[in-house]
């Protein structure tokens, strides 16, 4: 039970009327990686903010570490320093080098000395390849190398949970082997991750359980093998076989 | 089967060089067929100068070379005050003011995008201010400010010399519109770098200070000099209350010789400070074009 990092507790989201996630409930533990799956407009982006409080919940309950962030003495920078997250856009800073991206959290929101993180964030660009585009500019990079340095970014924090969204959705198809070969090695790593993603296959190699979400509704949730092999409801499996 | 698509397309080999007749518009000739053009349209203008029934009156009126040296210089014994020295007035009130400006402008687009409950009020007086000094003529403020602080008579806020309130007027006005301005650049920053900057841990003041400003920035300062080059020739307006700058000085010197030239003395000495400034914007503004234009190759 202490293991628990995340626990989402019959979470329900509204835009207006619409209501985006419809109850959904689900446990993420240390060192576990967990897929969503689902269609574009299933919820799945939603969650992922509700988690780290970019969006507020408007029923059911929300905890990361046992504690609710639904109390309102939680400070939301706070919970945001311990969880990292990944656009789909990668959201790099224009007007800073790609070392000044990935220092930004560590100096100014955890008020670390810049000297001190350099060589740490040196080294997390050194293991992405990158460590001599350090001073460049992100519109020089590629795609897939600005999404790679968005990781980085987030990692320099050292967070305890990593929230990926949809991170290659916007990439060339020729680009996004090189940031799933870096989640895989998270993922080995025994970083917790809670992905949504259309990739099917990167799921199935890396997931420990992979949630469905159709229309705000978590359908099922399972290990790769029970969803992609034994899928219980029909609409999971009729998601599956569109994508396949 | 669709229907209606089968254009057939033509055999002949089309014709493809710039007809005889506009041909003078072609390369060489293209900036000898500018030149000749400008000299024209110009010389057209002038020439109106000349042409014109009142033209020998307009020009000993409003350029005669030795008024509007007078003009220019002063001449203590006739009690005309130099354009030179109302000069000074009008640059050291536009430097102050424009610094004034920054940072009051700032301060109040910083108000209104505040999401604090306590700021609640000092929004709803942000949002009138800007409402009620870009919707006040800025003479009508200068005239209140210029006339109204001292009928007040509230220590040194009511002695203070008429290019002070001028410096006041012109504040209040151009905050408003600066203000705007930079809200402007602010909300032009997508989004996704706020959501960004929020997840890493930043608060609302550090996103704003290390990812928003830097950004918005680069927006706002060509409508921003656009504002500054106004308010440079909006020192004009100070005069009505009485504070010898360059155009009550050219005013002075027209109403003791009868000669305009000082007018255009004080006209000439505006662009000379404005236009620097002008093209200065413009070549910021072409150079963020061609930076759009490079990211998203």
């Amino acid at each position: 039970m202490s293991d628990v990092v995340l626990e989402l507790n019959s979470v329900v989201k509204r835009f207006g009327d619409h209501e985006v996630l419809s109850g959904v409930s689900l446990q993420l533990h240390r060192h576990e990686v967990v897929c969503l799956i689902g269609a574009s407009g299933s919820g799945k982006s939603t969650l992922l903010r509700c988690a780290n409080m970019l969006e507020t919940v408007d029923g059911g309950s929300v905890s990361l570490f046992g504690q609710s962030l639904m109390d309102p003495r939680i400070d939301p920078d706070l919970v945001r320093r311990h969880i990292g997250m990944v656009f789909q856009s990668f959201n790099l800073f224009p007007h800073l080098s790609v070392l000044d991206n990935v220092l930004l959290g560590p100096v100014r929101a955890l008020k670390r000395k810049k000297n001190d993180v350099r060589d740490e964030a040196l080294a997390l660009l050194d293991r992405i390849g990158l460590k001599e585009r350090a001073e460049d500019f992100p519109d020089h990079l590629s795609g897939g190398q600005q999404q790679r340095v968005a990781i980085v970014r987030s990692l320099a924090m050292r967070p305890s949970l990593l929230l990926l969204d949809e991170v290659t959705s916007a990439l060339d198809p020729t680009l996004v082997g090189e940031v799933l070969d870096l989640l895989s090695d998270l993922a080995h790593q025994g970083t917790t991750m809670l992905i949504a993603t259309h990739e099917m296959n990167f799921a199935r190699d890396v997931a420990h359980q992979i949630a469905y979400l159709d229309q705000g509704v978590l359908v099922e949730m399972g290990t790769p093998d029970q969803i992609f092999n034994a899928a219980q409801h029909a609409s999971t499996r009729n998601f599956l076989e569109r994508v396949r | 089967m669709t229907q209606g698509f089968d254009v057939e397309s033509s055999s002949e080999i089309p014709n493809l060089f710039v007809s005889r007749r506009s041909r003078i518009f072609v390369g060489r000739r293209g900036v000898v067929a500018s030149v000749v053009s400008t000299l024209l349209i110009v010389g057209l203008i002038v020439s109106v100068v000349f042409v014109a029934p009142g033209g020998a009156t307009f020009r000993s009126v409003f350029f005669d070379p030795h008024e509007m040296w007078v003009a220019w210089a002063g001449d203590p014994n006739k009690g005309i005050l130099a354009i030179k020295d109302g000069l000074l007035t009008n640059i050291w009130m536009f430097l102050v003011s424009e610094l004034l400006v920054l940072f009051f402008g700032l301060a109040l687009a910083w108000t209104r995008m505040s999401n604090s409950p306590v700021l609640l009020p000092f929004r709803i007086l942000a949002t009138a201010y800007t409402d009620i000094f870009r919707g006040i003529p800025l003479i009508l403020v200068m005239l209140i400010v210029g006339f109204g602080l001292p009928a007040l008579e509230f220590g040194f806020l009511s002695t203070q010399s008429p290019a002070i309130y001028g410096v006041i007027a012109l504040t209040l006005t151009y905050s408003a519109y600066v203000a705007e301005v930079i809200r402007a650049g602010i909300l032009s920053v997508p989004n996704g770098q706020l959501l960004a900057a929020r997840s890493l841990g930043l608060t609302h003041a550090s996103t704003m200070r290390r990812v928003t400003l830097p950004q918005a920035i680069r927006t706002v300062i060509p409508p921003l000099l656009n504002d500054f080059i106004s308010l440079q020739k909006d020192t004009a307006i100070v005069s009505v209350l009485g504070a010898v700058e360059a155009t009550r000085a050219a005013q002075i010197a027209v109403s003791v010789d009868f000669n305009e030239s000082g007018l255009t003395v004080a006209a000439i000495f505006f662009l000379v400070l404005t236009i620097p400034m002008t093209r200065f914007t413009d070549h910021l503004l072409d150079k963020d074009r061609v930076r759009r234009l490079v990211s998203s190759r």
